[in-house]
């Protein structure tokens, strides 16, 4: 079976070391997380995982039936790329020096539909949403001006479908934890 | 402002009561609550609060000392395997808690309730390497169902319900509460309720009525079905269900090493022990079979053998209560999620009464080739050194499978299961999913605890018996009514095994120079017998179960005996091999 991209998404209780006994189930077979966001949910007092990871089909369905299986998680389920929308978030810190040198910059950012988060005596930062590649794609781009600092966000998605895999929890959280 | 007042010591708190107490008295209560009345433990620092109020209610419950925390956590597996309660365990911070983690890895994957509590250092100091800090938290999580750390006193009541309940409920299974001192110290409103559930957790899958219909579709149209069953027949208390489906359907069935006494071995459909040494007939037969109906049992690897040669012709019914286990390791066509006393007493109802004689016949064929090739060898040998197997075969005679068997790991693990009769549930324990060499020793005392109406033999071999040896001193403590049967071959028989037939008969270090194991018992004020002639060896195993308290028989075996059949590992299990 071939490897492709995964977005794990799990329903879970706010309880310290819920994200390690998660991590462990990929630990355990040496699956390489690629990112890993915690956030709250769409439903008050729940949370929510979304795992990115490249794997075969096959390991993925085990491993999030062993994510189900934790007493802490509501409900875990998988997706392929075209069954998400999903968004990671870039940061890029550069000289404010680059953008009085011309305009190639200020073209750039405009290009990639990308913004100007802050604007510093010293440097800037610029904020791109999107996908991955995309980040890359500006990262490679403002590259020749030196970037003092990257950081690229976890991956964040919502299922394509109409409801959520959530939605059979609205009851659940009437009742306390 | 709540009212302040002290509990007399030995009053039992009933629920909801509010009573000012410290989280160490909180801890006792509870168990009393839970109606716990013997725990295993070992003190320590960081658990001397909870030590000092158990001190209190001495009479309540009995607390077993252990002579190491991995005896502490296996005694408590035997008492839970033989008494079909939660095993409780107390230990202390660091090297008390990592102590606990094989013992903890064994009743996780074996199933197996247990609640540990563990002590810890003062929550402002943790984080700090404090002396006899650990993570245990980090440690425990890959082998617990759950665990949790109290900081504070008031989550005392909350965290030791859930504790009970998680441990206890849906697929059983090991949990760990970490109590720092000064939440057992301080002093809070304590009521108690029992946990009946938790918002996050489901411990028995809804039935879903058309997977039995399907099931049973499958199953009554069968021309040579099959069913594999394990120990979920035995934590479902559904040995009764069991038995009727099998009966009504007339489908051969063979246990797994965890299934072991969830059925008579004489029964006319249990056809034998599945696995890598398991009988040939349901070895071989089940790449034969056209439905494989599996119940409460995981498709181990030592079940399977090479996944990619099994049962690859059958269709698969998979009864079981943990989602997680479907298609783990074999692809179901029929998964019916569910407590297994539930799903056979609803299947029950919707198949055909059924015989399958010539099929059944295929089984009884191979039990005469396999008596023939190995069983008789074993258990009535020519050679003049003794075998496992006559001496099983003997305590089978003295004991009419009435006893409970406790087994460690390895060679004597292997005969005593294949060739110990049994006639009631709940008679196995082994380490059957980790294989942890030790845990007879400290299992057949906890399981002489936890059964005290019944004998209890525990087979150990002279590998296994050394690894917790200093249990002896428990079970004299104790006066626990073990029997301790040392299946002494001077070697890891196992491993040396595999170095005969896969090694090149290098015995890479295999061979045991041994002490004195009578001087040892002797030692431990526990009566005791060495065998080495055939003619010694009746009588010595009849006073060895007809005496009235712990007992250790030591019997010398042929050094260099194998046990057969055996699937070679990596092989399939139609390539079983019988010498």
């Amino acid at each position: 079976m071939e490897k492709q991209e995964f977005t794990i998404m799990a329903y879970t209780e706010d309880q310290v070391g819920l994200l390690q006994r998660i991590t462990i189930i990929f630990t355990k077979r040496k699956i390489n997380i690629e990112s890993f966001t915690a956030s709250e949910s769409e439903m008050d007092g729940i949370y929510r995982f979304t795992i990115a990871v490249t794997e075969t089909e096959e390991l993925v369905a085990k491993v999030v039936k062993q994510i189900e299986k934790q007493v802490e998680v509501h409900k875990a389920a998988y997706f392929k790329k075209p069954e998400v929308v999903q968004q990671e978030l870039a940061l890029y810190k550069i000289h404010t020096e680059t953008l009085t040198n011309g305009l190639d910059v200020e073209r750039i950012v405009r290009e990639h539909s990308a913004r100007f988060l802050t604007i510093e005596k010293e440097f800037v930062v610029i904020e791109k949403a999107g996908y991955r590649r995309e980040a890359f794609a500006l990262f490679e781009e403002l590259k020749p001006f030196g970037i003092k600092e990257f950081v690229l966000s976890g991956r964040v998605a919502v299922a394509r479908n109409e409801h959520s895999i959530g939605q059979e929890l609205i009851d659940l959280t009437e009742i306390p934890q | 402002m709540e009212t302040v007042d002290t509990p007399t010591k030995t009053e039992v708190l009933t629920t909801n009561t509010n009573k000012r107490i410290t989280g160490a008295e909180a801890v006792v209560n509870i168990l009393l609550e839970e109606g716990v009345d013997l725990i295993f433990g070992y003190p320590g620092g960081a658990i001397m609060p909870v030590y000092d109020s158990l001190y209190d209610y001495q009479d309540k419950i009995h607390h077993v000392l252990a002579r190491h925390e991995q005896g502490a956590t296996h005694a408590a597996q035997g008492y839970a395997r033989a008494s079909g309660k939660v095993g409780v365990c107390l230990a202390t911070s660091g090297p008390g808690a990592t102590n606990l983690i094989t013992g903890l890895a064994d009743a996780q994957i074996d199933s197996t309730p247990l609640v540990c509590i563990t002590g810890q250092v003062p929550s402002a100091l943790l984080g700090s390497d404090a002396f006899q800090e650990t993570d245990v938290i980090g440690i425990s999580m890959p082998v617990t169902k759950w665990n949790f750390q109290v900081t504070r006193a008031e989550e005392i009541p909350g965290a030791l319900a859930k504790a009970f309940y998680i441990a206890r409920s849906g697929r059983p299974g090991p949990v760990l509460v970490d109590i720092t001192k000064d939440a057992q110290f301080q002093e809070f409103d304590f009521s108690y309720e029992k946990c009946t559930s938790v918002r996050s957790y489901i411990p028995t899958p809804k039935l879903d009525i058309s997977t039995i219909d399907k099931a049973a579709e499958l199953i009554n149209n069968a021309k040579r079905p099959f069913i594999v069953f394990g120990q979920g027949v035995i934590l479902g208390n559904a040995e009764a269900e069991f038995k009727t489906f099998i009966e009504k359907t007339g489908i051969p069935s063979a246990w797994t090493i965890m299934g072991l006494s969830a059925l008579e071995t004489d029964h006319p459909l249990n056809v034998g022990m599945l696995g890598m040494h398991g009988n040939y007939g349901p070895n071989l037969l089940t790449n034969e079979c056209d439905v494989l109906i599996a119940i409460g049992m995981r498709f181990d690897d030592r079940v399977t053998g090479n996944l990619s040669k099994y049962a690859k012709q059958a269709k698969v019914i998979h009864l079981e209560i943990d989602p997680a286990e479907i298609d783990k390791n074999v692809k179901t066509d029929v998964a019916v999620l569910g407590d297994c006393k539930e799903s056979l007493s609803q299947l029950v109802k919707k198949v055909n009464p059924a015989s399958h004689k010539i099929w059944l016949n295929r089984f009884r064929e191979c039990d005469k080739i396999e008596n023939e090739k190995v069983i008789q060898n074993e258990l009535y040998p020519k050679a003049d050194k003794l075998s496992m197997g006559e001496v099983i075969r003997i305590i089978n005679e003295k004991t009419n499978g009435d006893a409970i068997l406790v087994t460690d790991v390895g060679q004597h693990q292997m005969v005593a299961c294949r060739y110990t009769k049994f006639t009631q549930s709940k008679s196995n324990i082994t380490s059957g999913g980790l294989g942890t060499m030790g845990f007879g020793l400290p299992a057949g005392l906890g399981a002489a605890l936890g059964a005290p109406d019944r004998t209890v033999v525990a087979v150990i071999g002279d590998g296994g018996l050394q690894m917790t040896i200093q249990e002896f001193a428990t079970i004299y403590q104790t006066q626990a009514k073990v029997k301790v049967l040392l299946l002494n071959n001077e070697f890891l028989g196992m491993v040396r095994q595999w170095q005969q037939l896969f090694f090149d008969k290098r015995y890479s270090s295999t061979e045991m120079i041994n002490p004195d194991f009578q001087t040892i018992a002797k030692g431990y004020f526990i009566p005791t017998n060495k065998v080495t002639d055939r003619d010694e060896l009746e009588d010595a195993i009849a006073a060895f179960i007809d005496h009235d308290g712990a007992y250790f028989l030591e019997v010398m075996v042929g050094k260099e005996n194998n046990v057969f059949p055996m699937v070679p590992s990596g092989s399939g299990v139609a390539e079983i091999r019988l010498e």
